[in-house]
């Protein structure tokens, strides 16, 4: 999709074509962006910093799901499964086996990448809302394998707590900044990925799977293999925000990520645009902001509003139902082609 | 022009749907750098045909072998479609399958899936060899626009084409897979004159540039007659004539078929 570019800004070559960052500024936007978001911690209260973390794990979760829904055209209801899958690895491998929090961190998400696998298996023969039901079904058993299996270490129903804090050269991240840099390189690093994948090989032979997959076949491309490629990467990612979560959080248990935060996911992925890199970090945001402010302004409420009481409690996915509901019908391509063309529709 | 070899034989291929029959022993050969074309009324199962031959569909009976440039011969009766694209025979659709969300440039860069090597890893880290490869390849599609006229549209997203350009978009992500076979079907149903001229033009020189065989679907027979070297005719299911363009309009079954029988009460 072509974007808006400066003037003077000519293709003089087709490496200077496909370049993502173009122009000196560019770069020093970038570097200037990064920089920016190193320097938070140093003015922010840990309140502000507790909630940026959760948006950094959920965005690295979300731009997961986002390589499966966005641009191979599957679909998931699982995602929160496969985080606590990487979380309970990650802790699992500290805890017990000793390994530094660094290795811990893509085994994880290896670990829940082969676990995705196997739940992506029906999509080689079912779509849509077949395949929707299909990996509900993770969503039920993995939860049900961490509550009910190897209780003594896996510590049933109540979890694993204690998971030791990640450390570098006698450095704890026992904090919510020092986590935040970690969170925050993970997710910069997910992002150029992201964004890589989706413009080089495997990118366009997920976007031909999910614009035409009959197509796709014909040239070539191999959609067993592809469709179970965007299946791995998408537990790989939620593995990796699985980690985090549970090294953030210091402590897990098999109902922590549940359904609804897999629903949140699928909901941040629809709002922040299918098929673009920004729209991950545009609708994380969105929703995770949404729901700070509900559960900020639900007590406020209760003391104008004490008549509906208990009620309230209920207010944060009715407020998510109903966003999710507006931007179907109003903004159906998502945030991000709303930032890229703000004139457009 | 002096044909060398068989390109592909297709050999008494039978298919049926059900108890629906729609190919009955159809065999033909197409010959290396020909261009032929398959004719027929609606129904006639020329589309099956193709299917057959790039592996959407699996004949009941019968084989479909093909002869690739440089090496052995290969039967690919029951390979998979993406197999038979890597052997080298790409096509184009009836009713246009483009990547409707990418634009012009991606879709052709899509068709350089099987000659390109990198990794998903080496793709996602765009560093070295993956960063060349897609340079490269850019280059090798971007001969293709040109050839083409696309240039205007390179970066339009394709699902908000005209119905003409989209139809060249798809002829030139079948040609950005450099096959050495191109089955075309109908490429130039619902284009006006000028359109379809435009279309023969690309065939021809495609044919004659790049000396791909191409095997052909075609309603307009004016064209067929005018570009075709040999012609293959169907009507339900079975070959009924087979020749060159002028044996084709002569032969009574093929008048037969088009026309229905002529009324004996003549009025």
């Amino acid at each position: 999709m072509a974007a808006i570019r400066p003037a003077g800004d000519f293709d003089i070559s087709y490496a200077h074509d496909m370049a993502v960052i173009r122009r000196p500024w560019q770069w020093a936007a970038a570097v200037g962006l990064v920089a920016f978001l190193f320097a938070v911690p140093a003015f922010s209260p840990p309140q502000f910093l507790d909630a940026l973390n959760l948006i950094g794990i959920f965005l690295v979760s979300v731009q997961g799901l986002a390589i499966l829904v966005g641009y191979t055209g599957q679909i998931s209801l699982g995602q929160a499964a496969f985080m606590t899958v990487g979380a309970y690895a990650s802790a699992v491998l500290t805890k017990y086996a000793g390994v530094p929090f660094w290795f811990a961190l893509p085994l994880a998400g290896l670990g829940a990448g082969l676990v995705g696998l196997i739940f992506g298996l029906p999509s080689l023969r079912i779509k849509g809302f077949y395949l929707a039901m299909a990996t509900l079904a993770a969503q039920f058993i993995i939860p049900w394998i961490f509550r009910g299996f190897w209780v003594a270490t896996l510590g049933g129903a109540t979890g694993i707590q204690e998971i030791p804090v990640p450390r570098l050269a006698g450095f704890a991240f026992d904090s919510e900044w020092g986590m935040y840099f970690i969170i925050l390189v993970v997710a910069i690093l997910t992002t150029i990925a992201m964004k890589n994948l989706a413009r080089t090989r495997t990118g366009r032979a997920f976007v031909a799977i999910r614009d035409n997959d009959l197509a796709a076949e014909v040239l070539g491309i191999n959609i067993v293999a592809y469709k179970l490629r965007a299946f791995f990467l998408s537990a790989f990612y939620a593995g990796l925000a699985g980690s985090l979560w549970a090294h953030y959080l210091r402590s897990i248990n098999p109902e922590q990520l549940d359904l609804i935060d897999s629903v949140w996911m699928l909901g941040m992925v629809i709002v922040g645009g299918m098929g673009s890199a920004l729209g991950p970090i545009l609708g994380t945001v969105f929703i995770r902001l949404l729901r700070e402010l509900v559960s900020t302004l639900t007590p406020n409420l209760n003391d104008m509003l004490p008549g509906l009481g208990a009620n309230l409690a209920g207010l944060g996915p009715l407020v998510f139902g109903f966003a999710l509901a507006l931007f179907l019908v109003f903004e159906p391509h998502g945030l991000a082609l709303a930032a890229v063309f703000p004139l457009a529709v | 022009m002096a044909f060398k070899s068989v390109k592909l034989g297709v050999e008494n291929i039978h298919l049926s749907f059900g108890g629906t029959s729609a190919l009955t022993g159809v065999s033909f050969d197409v010959l290396e750098g020909e261009i032929l074309a398959v004719i027929g009324p609606n129904g006639a199962g020329k589309t099956s045909t193709l299917n057959c031959i790039n592996g959407f569909y699996q004949p009941d009976q019968g084989q479909i072998t093909f002869f690739p440039t440089g090496s052995e011969r290969r039967d690919i009766t029951r390979l998979p479609a993406y197999r038979i694209a890597k052997l080298g025979i790409a096509r184009t659709f009836q009713n246009i399958a483009l990547y409707t969300g990418l634009n012009t440039l991606d879709n052709l860069m899509a068709a350089r899936h099987v000659h390109m090597k990198q990794s998903m890893l080496a793709g996602m880290l765009y560093f070295g060899s993956a960063r060349q490869e897609e340079i490269a390849h850019r280059e090798a599609v971007e001969e293709i626009i040109d050839f083409l006229e696309i240039e205007h549209i390179r970066k339009s997203v394709v699902g908000a084409l005209p119905y003409g350009l989209r139809k060249r978009v798809e002829l030139g992500r079948a040609l950005a897979l450099e096959p050495q076979m191109l089955l075309l079907d109908e490429p130039m149903a619902g284009m006006n004159v000028e359109e379809k001229e435009d279309m023969a033009r690309f065939i021809l020189d495609i044919h004659e540039r790049r000396g791909v065989t191409i095997l052909l679907i075609e309603h307009d027979m004016g064209l067929v007659m005018d570009i075709a070297d040999r012609i293959v005719v169907l009507d339900f299911g079975i070959k009924i004539a087979e020749g060159t363009p002028d044996t084709i309009r002569q032969d009574p079954n093929v008048i037969k078929a088009y026309l229905g029988e002529e009324s004996q009460h003549k009025t």
